[in-house]
């Protein structure tokens, strides 16, 4: 941060939820997420800085290489328990999944599974590195991880016959994609004002597509996809907006003290 | 003189203390985060419920006290029978020079973190696992297995104590009456170390129910109730570990419910442990 001087950022881990929670709180100024705000979170203010998206992933051994929504949510529900129902080898699914609480999981959750449940069967894990390890050692399992993280000893498969890139992301057609969001209170001060318009600066955004994110500037107008089944009002921040316009529609309540 | 003792004393009594209000200290705090969301849903609920789906609000814990249950019986199964044979052998026949070295190496163990046992396992064991007998390798199996031989040490130590502690003149009489060094160990030592024998086997079980890393890697954490070997498991203390990273809220009350339960049932081990060996010694 040597181009702004004197302000001083300190970050803290602890996903999402401790993200939204410590800005709502008002431990932190900004809070970020790696996935869409829920029910008391909306009270805070998001902008979209990049989006991820979510990559299937199965053994590379393994000759399935697309599937569409409906089929992943039955295998992830264990409705579709076999791979030769999906293009494979009579094979039972070793279904892994992230643990409950983690922003990829939920936002994997709310894309594909909708009011389904993963099933309590699936294996559980607590990083993308873990889910990575399992799937490239096992022929039988699938999983799902950042995009940015997948690599030759796991294959990533086409979802609704689209290949999960940076460029089916800024095109919209790829669907698994969630944003990374910066959450503030209502009211942002000057400093976290800056903060953010440098975070949507060209700057940062190239950073950020080196980690293998896709920059939100890159993104065709409209924003990637909204499935279906997510709120009708998403609680979506307004990509590249200016000093001082950070006001987006919602309902304007105060945020709630933090339980 | 009289002054410098009584100094000593006092200071050492504040130390001792001090222990124990660290122990205080976390009880309060883990009751306290806990036992609201225990009161909202009811203890038995609670500890009943099969299905564990906090972000839902479904917070049942039976299928991780079943995975505990069933992990610790697999660690048992495998580590007690190994661990006993050793401690005979260390005691009861190895030269002592041999049997010096052994118990260093034992030691040694006892001192390599879980994570190492937990790598190990996900590299070696779990893939052998899937290979060979099918499933996804990660299971109450494999869980298993480390923790039996996470728990050697503490079996073969507490053993050997016991077997090196039954008097020297039992053996001696029965070799006199002209049984076979077998026979003696069988039906003098061996009963004559029984209570500290349960102490040692109810030891082990503690360290495997409260074991995390090691299992989280190699257990697979599915929330369901497994009923196969080869299926994946969570235990109570994985529920923890695992989750607490990112749990907020009603959630991360339940994980410290969690933590409630798992410290009844350690608090019960003990005391099952310390009954025993008392009534065995009477």
């Amino acid at each position: 941060m040597n181009e702004v001087g004197n302000i001083s950022i300190n970050v803290q881990g602890g996903g999402s939820s401790a993200g939204a929670r410590a800005a709502l709180s008002g431990v932190a100024e900004v809070g970020m997420l790696s996935r869409d705000l829920h029910g008391d979170e909306k009270t805070l203010i998001p902008t979209i800085i990049a989006y991820d998206a979510i990559a299937l992933i199965v053994h590379p051994s393994n000759p399935c290489d697309n599937l569409d929504i409906v089929e992943i949510k039955s295998i992830f529900a264990e409705e579709i328990t076999s791979w030769s129902e999906v293009g494979g080898k009579a094979r039972k699914i070793h279904v892994v999944a992230r643990e409950e609480g983690s922003g990829t999981r939920s936002a994997f959750d709310e894309i594909i599974m909708g009011i389904t449940e993963v099933t309590p069967g699936a294996i559980v894990q607590d990083s993308n590195g873990a889910v990575r390890e399992i799937v490239a050692g096992d022929p039988s399992a699938i999983g799902y991880l950042s995009l940015g993280l997948v690599d030759k000893r796991v294959k990533a498969i086409a979802v609704q016959s689209v290949l999960p890139s940076i460029d089916t992301v800024a095109n919209n057609t790829y669907k698994l994609v969630r944003p990374m969001i910066l959450a503030t209170r209502e009211g942002p001060g000057r400093e976290v004002m800056d903060f953010i318009s440098f975070c949507l600066g060209e700057w940062a955004q190239a950073i950020l597509a080196r980690e293998g994110l896709v920059p939100v500037t890159s993104v065709a107008p409209g924003g990637p996809p909204e499935p279906g089944h997510r709120d009708p009002e998403p609680a979506h921040g307004n990509p590249g907006l200016e000093h001082g316009s950070l006001k987006p529609g919602h309902d304007g309540l105060e945020p709630g003290p933090d339980n | 003189m009289r002054r410098g003792e009584t100094l000593v004393q006092w200071s050492l009594a504040i130390v001792a203390l001090s222990a124990i209000a660290v122990l205080a200290l976390i009880i309060i705090f883990i009751f306290k985060e806990g036992s609201p969301i225990i009161a909202r849903l009811g203890m038995v609920q609670f500890i009943t419920g099969t299905k564990w789906s906090p972000t839902r609000g479904m917070f049942g814990i039976l299928p991780m006290i079943v995975g505990s249950v069933w992990v610790t019986l697999g660690a048992l199964l495998i580590g007690v029978p190994i661990g006993l044979a050793t401690a005979i052998f260390l005691a009861e026949m190895a030269p002592s020079g041999t049997s010096q070295i052994l118990k260093s190496a034992i030691q040694l163990l006892a001192g390599i973190p879980s994570v190492v046992f937990g790598f190990i396992g996900l590299v070696i064991l779990v893939p052998l696992i899937r290979q060979w007998l099918g499933g996804p390798g990660f299971s109450v199996l494999a869980a298993g297995i480390v923790l039996g031989i996470m728990i050697l040490p503490t079996i073969v130590s507490v053993c050997y104590d016991v077997l090196k502690a039954v008097p020297q003149a039992y053996r001696e009489g029965m070799l006199a009456l002209g049984a076979t060094r077998w026979q003696t160990i069988k039906m003098v030592v061996l009963p004559a170390a029984r209570p500290g024998i349960i102490a040692a086997v109810i030891l082990g079980m503690g360290r495997a129910v409260g074991e995390t890393m090691a299992v989280i890697m190699v257990a697979g954490n599915a929330t369901r109730i497994p009923v196969s070997p080869l299926e994946p498991v969570r235990t109570l203390t994985s529920n923890i570990a695992l989750e607490m990273g990112y749990a907020v809220g009603e959630h991360r009350e339940a994980l410290f419910a969690t933590g409630i339960v798992l410290f009844i049932i350690i608090a019960l081990l003990n005391t099952l442990a310390r009954l025993v060996a008392r009534v065995e010694k009477v």
